[in-house]
């Protein structure tokens, strides 16, 4: 007992005893600081969800209030937003109607073609995603307004419709890209035309990609503001004819938020949540359609 | 249907089907739409080049750098609204990236499977909110308590740095940036996390086999992993809130000025251009389309610069990769 007392210690089992109390050390650190980075995380999450709820929350408590029947019947020069509604639906409509095939059709090309044209332009498509809307607005403005002498639906149709464009080009590329190349030459082994292909092979195939991209699409189109108020000027007037000023929903929206009277901002608030609401719809159901028919498709 | 494949082409006794195009004019129609793209943006650049050089031809390229806007004494300075544009954008994603990356982070990683479904879909429905919801949202409800509480509280805790001089206002370049901030943080967070979950888990896991923390894990291998794309969401969310303008021009306070604290209004190119819209011309309406173009030129040397590091650092990783 005395004598292993006496003894000289084990260098051996010094150092591992100091090896083992350097890394209790530095686990404990370790443990300490990514502690510290993984609550830091969790309270981000909780930061950002506090204003991103509450957006929401005060659109719906606020704007259901003001969705009394006045609100969809009456126009914007007394208690309601019909003419506006109606102005959204149709800048929408025409929109989308010419966004799609253009768009499409300049997505399979660049879905087919590798080469440097294909290249520049689908570059120029991803900068088109980036520019401000406010900017195309002005484009809408010199392009239509100016020359046309008249702010009208189709200015505003224009200029949304330029901000679809490149979305739904990408989108659809993507789409185009993921369709297998033996299916396409399988049409083609059958002697098929390369338009047949694409009509009844590809497109069909690449339709869950297609139909979220365009709702993607649409519902960013529908929410922009700036492009249309340099384009259409807002009307009070129900009226279904694009060649002439109208109104659409974000102009509401934009133009009665800075008043003083607490019932204009209300109908702002009211018409806040239907664009909201249509935005979220065409969203949800964009990712429901693309989810049934990928379900359809195995 | 694909058993009919066969006949659409040579059947002449079918309806002609709208796209029965020969091969050629299958190739010409689509390289068309291409190329009307490409003629639409051409003829975009072209229109707001030339719209704007009255502006550059009767004041001369100083005024894109002058100080003072005053269209009464014909001086249409847009160094203010410069300012304004990269002030709020830098509030902006100053808090937009360090919590972004949190969520995405805990999004992708820390939370339970089912709460992560639920608030990754609820992230992307709200990207897709209009801004002139933000908008309406900041000057209605955000900017009393940014006068009555959360400036006095600022200026009391941070005005020995100068930022918060004068008056609590509510509206301001503050707030600005903080709508901002909200408004590019799902798109923000939506991104980053499909980039941040697309490192490979095997260099995760082995780092965790290793011995790393998730901490540590996070730090060493996920962000530097994700560089290149968490560097393409930085730069859609910037270029997202540079060009931004109605939520901006609501919730500013539009002054012509350049700020002297963060506090007080101001304005940016964009919101210059709606707010004067309506009533100029001449000079004036040519120099507004000219502050579109400086726009234009900011956003696209943000994109172009984030492109070309992207490139840069995924060059840079893979070849240490290959190193490795």
């Amino acid at each position: 007992m005395t004598a292993l007392l006496d003894a000289p210690p084990d260098p051996i089992l010094a150092r591992r005893a100091e090896i083992r109390q350097i890394a209790a050390a530095s686990v404990k650190r370790r443990r300490v600081s990514s502690a510290i980075t993984l609550g830091v995380c969790q309270a981000f999450l909780v930061i950002a969800l506090v204003p991103l709820v509450a957006v929401i929350a005060y659109v719906v408590a606020k704007g259901l209030p003001a969705w009394n029947s006045a609100f969809f019947t009456e126009t914007t020069a007394t208690d309601g937003v019909k003419n506006a509604i109606i102005g959204t639906v149709v800048i929408g409509a025409i929109a989308t109607v010419v966004a799609i095939p253009f768009g499409l059709a300049a997505g399979l090309f660049l879905a087919e073609s590798d080469g440097r044209v294909a290249g520049t332009v689908r570059f120029v498509a991803d900068v088109m995603t980036g520019v401000p809307s406010i900017t195309i607005g002005i484009f809408g403005y010199i392009a239509i307004v100016s020359t046309t002498k008249q702010y009208s639906g189709f200015a505003g149709a224009f200029a949304i419709g330029m901000i679809m464009l490149p979305v739904i080009m990408r989108a659809g590329e993507t789409a185009f890209r993921g369709v297998p190349p033996t299916l396409n030459e399988a049409g083609l082994a059958l002697g098929a035309r390369k338009a047949t292909i694409a009509r009844r092979v590809v497109l069909p195939s690449a339709l869950p990609g297609i139909i979220t991209g365009v709702l993607l699409a649409v519902a960013r189109g529908l929410g922009e503001t700036a492009p249309l108020l340099l384009t259409i000027l807002g009307s009070d007037f129900v009226h279904w004819n694009p060649t002439k000023p109208m109104n659409a929903l974000p102009l509401v929206i934009y133009n009665n938020t800075n008043q003083p009277d607490p019932s204009v901002v209300q109908i702002a608030w009211g018409a806040a949540l239907l664009l909201m609401a249509v935005v979220l719809v065409l969203n949800i159901g964009s990712r429901v359609t693309a989810a049934v028919l990928q379900k359809e498709k195995r | 249907m694909n058993q009919e494949l066969g006949t659409t082409g040579t059947g002449g006794a079918r309806r002609r089907p709208l796209l029965a195009l020969p091969n050629t004019g299958y190739k010409v129609l689509l390289a068309a739409a291409a190329a009307l793209f490409a003629a639409l943006v051409l003829w975009f650049l072209v229109a707001m080049v030339s719209k704007s050089r009255p502006a550059f031809s009767s004041l001369g390229v100083s005024f894109v750098w002058g100080r003072t806007w005053d269209p009464n004494t014909n001086q249409y300075g847009l160094l203010p609204f410069i300012l304004g544009t990269l002030e709020t954008t830098v509030i902006a994603m100053l808090l937009a990236v360090p919590i972004g990356l949190g969520c995405a982070l805990s999004l992708g990683y820390l939370v339970h499977r089912r709460v992560k479904t639920v608030l990754s879909t609820a992230v992307e429905l709200l990207a897709a909110v209009p801004s002139v919801v933000y908008g309406l949202w900041g000057l209605i409800v955000i900017a009393p308590y940014m006068r009555t509480d959360i400036e006095p509280f600022l200026s009391s805790v941070f005005g020995w740095t100068g930022l918060f001089n004068g008056p609590d206002g509510g509206v301001g370049i503050l707030l600005a940036g903080v709508i901002l901030f909200i408004m590019v943080l799902p798109t923000m967070v939506a991104i980053s996390r499909d980039v941040l979950v697309a490192v490979p888990h095997d260099q995760v896991e082995g780092a965790m086999a290793l011995g790393a923390t998730r901490g540590q894990v996070f730090r060493k291998v996920v962000l530097p992993g994700a560089r290149t794309g968490l560097f393409g969401a930085f730069s859609l969310a910037t270029g997202r809130a540079l060009g931004e303008t109605v939520a901006v021009a609501l919730v500013i306070g539009n002054s012509n000025y350049i700020a002297h604290s963060i506090k007080s209004g101001g304005g940016t190119l964009a919101s210059l251009i709606v707010n004067n819209f309506g009533e100029a011309s001449g000079t004036e309406l040519a120099v507004l389309f000219a502050a579109g173009l400086v726009l234009l030129v900011i956003v696209a040397a943000v994109n172009i610069i984030a492109r070309r590091l992207v490139r840069r650092t995924a060059r840079s990783g893979a070849t240490s990769v290959a190193v490795a």
